[in-house]
C-alpha cells in the first residue's frame, strides 16, 4: 500500500510532559484520516511536528516513501505539506489576495507584484473546489467560515497535497461545518489527502475513511470508520465507556436570578444588536439561547457581565439593578462568565495556570491580604481544581499557554464553576473539548442547577442546548422570538425559528 | 519551555555582555591599541582604588533608579521614553525643596527626596492619563515631556531660583545626602548615600510586582487588557499607577543628582541621558528589578572606567560607547543567540 505520510514512532517530549510517545500514523493517498484523542493527548503536537514547528525527539517521518527531515514549515510547505490552524493566521487589513500570495509573490517582469495574475489563479483554485472566496474582499470583512477558506486556499496555493486541519469545526456554524465537509469531499476528488482533527465524533462517522486514536500521548491504533460506531470511538478514546445522554431530573424553577427587560446594546460598530431583549432565568433552571452566530447573543452577554454599556433597558439580578455596573461589580453580585473567546478574555496566557485560577479573587482573602499575595494559597487552590476538574497540566506554575486548547478550557469552567455564582453564563462552554470532558462539563453544569443556581447557556450547537436545557430561548435579530421546551422541539423547528421562521407553536410554552 | 526561557532571560544578557567586550577587544586591535591594557586600564578606572569605587557607584546608583523605572512601566506593556524628563522634575524639585525649607534633617532630606519622587511620578501621570483615557500613545507624549521638562527646568533654574545665574545655590546640609564618612572612605569621591535608596527602590519593585495585587494587575494588564477587564480589573487606573510609580522611581533618579552627587542644580544645555541610559540598563537588566541593578552596575562601571583608557592605555573613551552599543545591539538581537544556543544543544545530542 502506498502511504503518502508515514509518521513512524514519534516521540515529542515538552518539560514534564511526553505528549507524543512512540505514535504511529499513516495517511493514504486519498483518504481524509481523523485523529482522535482527548483534550491533551498530544493530537496539536503531532501535527506541528509534522508541519516542522517542533522537531521530535525520536522518530521517523516519511513522505512517499522517502524518510524527510522537517525541521521548518517553509520545508513542510515544500514537501506537499499544508496545515489550517485553529487560530487563523490571517492579516486583517489585507486583501484575501495578498494574504494568500504574502511569502510567495508573483512577481510581474519589473519586479513589482502581480496581483492581477495571483487574483485569477486564486479565484481558479477557489471555483475549482467550491470554495466560493471573494479574491478581493478584506479579511476583516469576511466571516469566520471564510477565512478558514482563505487558510484553506492559501495551503492550496502553495501547492499542498497533504493538508491538515486542526479541529477546523469548532469555530463553524452547523451550516458551515456541512459546506466545510463538501469542501473536504471535493479536495479528496482532486487527489489530496486530508488528516483531521476533531471532537465531534459524528463527523468522524460522516466523512473519514480510517481514524487514528491517541491517549494520553500514546498511540491506540486505526481502525476503519465503516467498521466502527461513535460509542466505540468514544470508549477507545477515553478508555471507558462514555454516556452520551445527558442524564437529568426534571427542573424546579424557584425565584427569578436575572431578569432582562427592554434591553438594547450595540455592537462594536455602533449598531443595534440588542433590541429590547426580555429574558428571565430562574434559580435552579438551564435556560438555553439557541440562535445563529451574529444575532447579538455576544452583546447580550456583554452587556450583563459588564464589558459593554447598553443603550437602555434594565438588568436585575436578584431584584437588584445591574445595569451597566463595572464587571468587577457584577462579579462580585454573584455572576460567573464562562466567555465564549478564551484567548481573548478568559485566561492571562503568560500567567500560570495557578494565577489564572484566581483572575477574579486574587484581591480578596485568603489569595490575598492588604494588597500581599498569598501564593500557597493561591496554588492550593489551583491544586485542588486541577484535580477536581481533571484540568491536564504538568503543574500549577504552568504557563496557561502551554496547556493544550481543551485543558485551557476546563481550567477556566474550573474557575468559574468553583465560585458557584447565582447566575452562571455559559457562552460555548464545550468548544474544543472532547467527548468525555464535555459530558463531565455537563453534568457541572446540571449539578450547579440542582444546588439552586441560574445557569444561562450560549450555545451554537443545538445538541448541546436540546440535552442540556430546561427551557429554550430563541434568539433571532437581537431579540427572543420564543420560548420552548426541549421535549416539545427538535432540531428542524429550531432551526426554522432560528432563522426568524414564526411558527405557529413558537411561545406556546412559558 | 517555562525553565528554559528563565534560563534564557539569564544566559542571553552574559552572553551579549561577553561578545561586546569581546568585539571591543577586536575593534582595539584593529585600530592599533592593545586589548589588555585597553581593558586593565578600564578596570583601574571603575577598581583602582577607593576614589574610584567610590565614583562608580555614584554613577550606578541613579542608572539603577531610571533602569527601574523604564522597567517597571515596560512590565504593564507601557514603553516609558519619558524617563529622562522625569529626571530632570525630580531633580529640580528635589533640589527647590532643599533650597528653600528650612527644617532638621530628619525631615528636610526625607521631603526632599520624596518631592523628586513625586515630580517625576507627576512627569508619568500626564502621559498615563492621556494614554488610559484617550489612548495617546505614550512613546509620543512621554518623548515630548522630556523637553517641556528641560526648557521648563532651565527657565525655572533662570527665573525662579536664581537671577540669571547658570546654577543654583548649595543646598541646606540638612537636605543632602552627601556622607563625610563615605567620601571620607573614598578619598573623597561623590558618593552619596543615595545608593541605599536606589537598592531600596529595585527591592520595592520586586516586592510590588512579585508580591502584591498591584503587581498582579499591572502585568495582567501588560499582557492581556481584555482579559483584566473581564476579571474586573480598572485598565486605565493601572496604566496611570504603572506610569506614576515608573515616573517616581525617574524621578528619585533625579533627586540623587541633585542631593547628592551635585548638591544643586544647574542649567542644561541637552538631555542628562539618564533617562534614555535607563532604557539601555532595562533591556539588559530584562525589566527585572535585580537584572537592572546588575546592568546598571556593568553600565557604571563600563563609564566610569572608560575615564582611565585614554590616559592609562591610549584607547579614546568612545571606545567603551561603541561597547555599550555593541552590548545593547546583542540582547535586542537575543534571537539570533536564542537560535544558535538551541542549534548547539541539539547538536551536542
Ligand atoms: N509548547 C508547549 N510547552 C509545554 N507543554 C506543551 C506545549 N504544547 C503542548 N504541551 C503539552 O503537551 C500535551 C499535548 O498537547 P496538545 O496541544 O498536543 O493536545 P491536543 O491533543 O491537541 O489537545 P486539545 O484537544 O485540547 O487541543 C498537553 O499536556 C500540553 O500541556
Ligand atoms: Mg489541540
Amino acid at each position: 500500500m502506498d502511504y503518502v505520510i508515514e509518521m513512524l514512532n514519534i516521540r515529542k517530549e515538552f518539560p514534564g510532559i511526553v505528549a507524543n510517545d512512540n505514535i504511529n500514523i499513516q495517511l493514504k493517498k486519498g483518504e481524509i484520516h481523523a485523529l482522535l484523542g482527548e483534550n491533551g493527548a498530544g493530537k496539536s503536537t503531532l501535527m506541528n511536528v509534522l508541519f516542522g514547528l517542533y522537531q521530535p525527539e525520536k522518530g521517523q517521518i516519511r513522505v512517499k516513501g522517502e524518510t524527510v527531515k522537517i525541521t521548518n514549515p517553509n520545508i513542510a510547505n515544500d514537501l506537499g505539506i499544508g496545515m489550517v490552524h485553529q487560530h487563523f493566521m490571517l492579516v486583517e487589513p489585507f486583501t484575501v489576495t495578498q494574504n494568500i500570495i504574502l511569502g510567495n509573490e508573483p512577481k510581474t517582469k519589473t519586479g513589482r507584484i502581480n496581483i492581477k495574475k495571483a487574483e485569477q489563479e486564486i479565484q481558479e483554485l477557489s471555483d475549482r473546489y467550491g470554495l466560493k472566496v471573494d479574491p478581493s474582499a478584506k479579511i476583516k470583512d469576511i466571516s469566520v467560515g471564510m477565512q478558514q477558506r482563505v487558510e484553506i486556499l492559501k495551503t492550496l496555493y502553495r501547492g499542498a497535497e497533504v493538508l491538515i486541519f486542526d479541529e477546523p469545526t469548532a469555530v463553524l456554524t452547523p451550516q458551515e461545518i456541512t459546506e466545510l465537509m463538501e469542501i473536504m469531499r471535493s479536495l479528496i476528488k482532486e487527489g489530496k489527502s486530508i488528516i483531521l482533527i476533531t471532537h465531534k465524533l459524528k463527523e468522524i462517522m460522516e466523512v473519514c475513511d480510517r481514524c487514528t486514536v491517541i491517549r494520553k500521548g500514546k498511540g491506540i491504533g486505526t481502525v476503519d470508520v465503516k467498521n466502527t460506531n461513535v460509542n466505540e470511538l468514544a470508549s477507545l478514546m477515553v478508555g471507558r465507556e462514555v454516556s452520551f445522554e445527558t442524564e437529568k431530573k426534571p427542573a424546579q424553577p424557584k425565584d427569578v436570578v436575572l431578569s432582562v427587560k427592554d434591553l438594547k446594546v450595540k455592537d462594536a460598530r455602533k449598531v443595534d444588536s440588542v433590541k429590547e431583549l426580555n429574558l428571565e432565568v430562574r434559580a435552579g433552571e438551564i435556560v438555553g439561547i439557541a440562535g445563529i452566530d451574529g444575532n447579538g447573543q455576544t452583546e447580550l452577554i456583554e452587556a450583563i457581565t459588564g464589558l459593554t454599556k447598553s443603550q437602555s433597558g434594565k438588568i436585575m439580578l436578584n431584584n437588584k439593578d445591574i445595569t451597566n455596573k463595572t464587571p468587577r461589580k457584577v462579579t462580585e453580585s454573584g455572576v460567573g462568565h464562562i466567555p465564549q473567546d478564551r484567548h481573548k478574555y478568559g485566561l492571562v496566557l503568560d500567567y500560570t495556570v495557578g494565577e489564572n485560577i484566581v483572575l477574579q479573587t486574587y484581591y480578596q482573602k485568603p489569595y490575598s491580604k492588604n494588597t500581599i499575595l498569598n501564593h500557597k494559597e493561591i496554588y492550593q487552590k489551583a491544586e485542588e481544581l486541577i484535580e477536581q476538574f481533571d484540568v491536564r497540566t504538568p503543574s500549577a506554575y504552568t504557563p496557561a499557554r502551554a496547556l493544550s486548547g481543551g485543558n485551557q478550557q476546563k481550567a477556566i469552567i474550573a474557575r468559574e464553576v468553583d465560585r458557584s455564582p447565582d447566575l452562571l453564563i455559559a457562552a460555548q462552554p464545550t468548544r474544543g473539548l472532547d467527548v468525555g470532558a464535555i459530558e463531565f462539563i455537563h453534568k457541572k453544569l446540571i449539578e450547579e442547577r440542582d444546588k439552586g443556581k441560574a445557569v444561562l447557556l450560549i450555545s451554537f450547537e443545538l445538541d448541546e442546548i436540546l440535552d442540556v436545557s430546561d427551557r429554550i430561548a430563541v434568539m433571532f435579530d437581537g431579540k427572543i422570538v420564543s420560548s420552548v421546551k426541549p421535549e416539545d422541539t427538535n432540531e428542524q423547528e429550531l432551526g426554522l425559528l432560528m432563522a426568524g421562521s414564526q411558527t405557529t407553536k413558537a411561545g406556546d410554552s412559558k | 519551555m517555562t525553565s528554559n526561557n528563565k534560563l534564557f532571560a539569564l544566559i542571553i544578557p552574559v552572553i551579549s555582555v561577553f561578545l561586546g567586550l569581546l568585539a571591543g577587544a577586536i575593534i582595539m586591535l584593529l585600530s592599533g591599541y592593545n586589548p589588555i591594557e585597553g581593558y586593565s586600564a578600564l578596570w583601574r578606572g571603575a577598581f583602582g582604588d577607593a576614589f574610584t569605587i567610590g565614583e562608580t557607584i555614584r554613577r550606578t546608583t541613579p542608572l539603577i533608579l531610571t533602569g527601574l523605572a523604564v522597567a517597571f512601566a515596560f512590565r504593564s506593556g507601557l514603553f516609558n521614553i519619558g524617563a529622562e524628563g522625569q529626571v530632570i522634575v525630580g531633580w529640580l524639585a528635589a533640589v527647590w525643596v532643599g533650597l528653600a525649607i528650612e527644617a532638621p534633617m530628619i525631615i528636610h532630606l526625607p521631603l526632599a527626596v520624596l518631592a523628586g519622587a513625586l515630580a517625576g511620578g507627576l512627569w508619568g501621570f500626564v502621559p498615563g492619563l492621556l494614554k488610559a483615557k484617550l489612548g495617546v500613545h505614550e512613546v509620543i507624549i512621554t518623548i515630548m515631556m522630556n523637553y517641556i521638562a528641560l526648557y521648563i527646568s532651565n527657565e525655572i533654574i533662570r527665573s525662579v531660583l536664581t537671577d540669571h545665574a547658570t546654577k543654583t545655590d548649595q543646598i541646606a546640609s540638612s537636605a543632602s545626602l552627601a556622607s563625610e564618612w563615605l567620601q571620607g572612605l573614598t578619598y573623597y569621591s561623590r558618593i552619596h548615600y543615595g545608593f541605599l535608596i536606589a537598592i531600596f527602590a529595585a527591592v520595592i519593585m520586586w516586592f510590588l510586582i512579585q508580591r502584591t495585587t498591584i503587581g498582579y494587575e499591572l502585568k495582567a494588564v501588560g499582557f492581556n487588557q481584555h482579559a483584566s477587564k473581564y476579571s474586573g480589573m480598572n485598565v486605565s487606573k493601572n496604566i496611570i499607577i504603572s506610569m506614576v510609580i515608573a515616573g517616581g522611581f525617574a524621578g528619585l533618579a533625579g533627586a540623587m543628582e541633585g542631593l547628592g552627587t551635585y548638591g544643586n542644580i544647574h542649567l542644561m544645555s541637552g538631555f542628562t541621558n539618564l533617562g534614555f541610559d535607563g532604557i539601555a540598563v532595562a533591556l539588559l537588566g530584562a525589566n527585572n528589578a535585580f537584572g537592572v541593578v546588575l546592568a546598571a552596575l556593568l553600565f557604571g562601571v563600563l563609564k566610569e572606567g572608560a575615564g582611565e583608557m585614554p590616559t592609562g592605555a591610549g584607547v579614546p573613551t568612545e571606545l567603551v560607547d561603541i561597547i555599550i552599543a555593541l552590548i545593547i545591539f546583542f540582547v535586542a538581537s537575543s534571537y539570533i543567540i536564542r537560535w544558535a544556543l538551541l542549534r548547539f544543544k541539539k547538536e551536542g545530542k
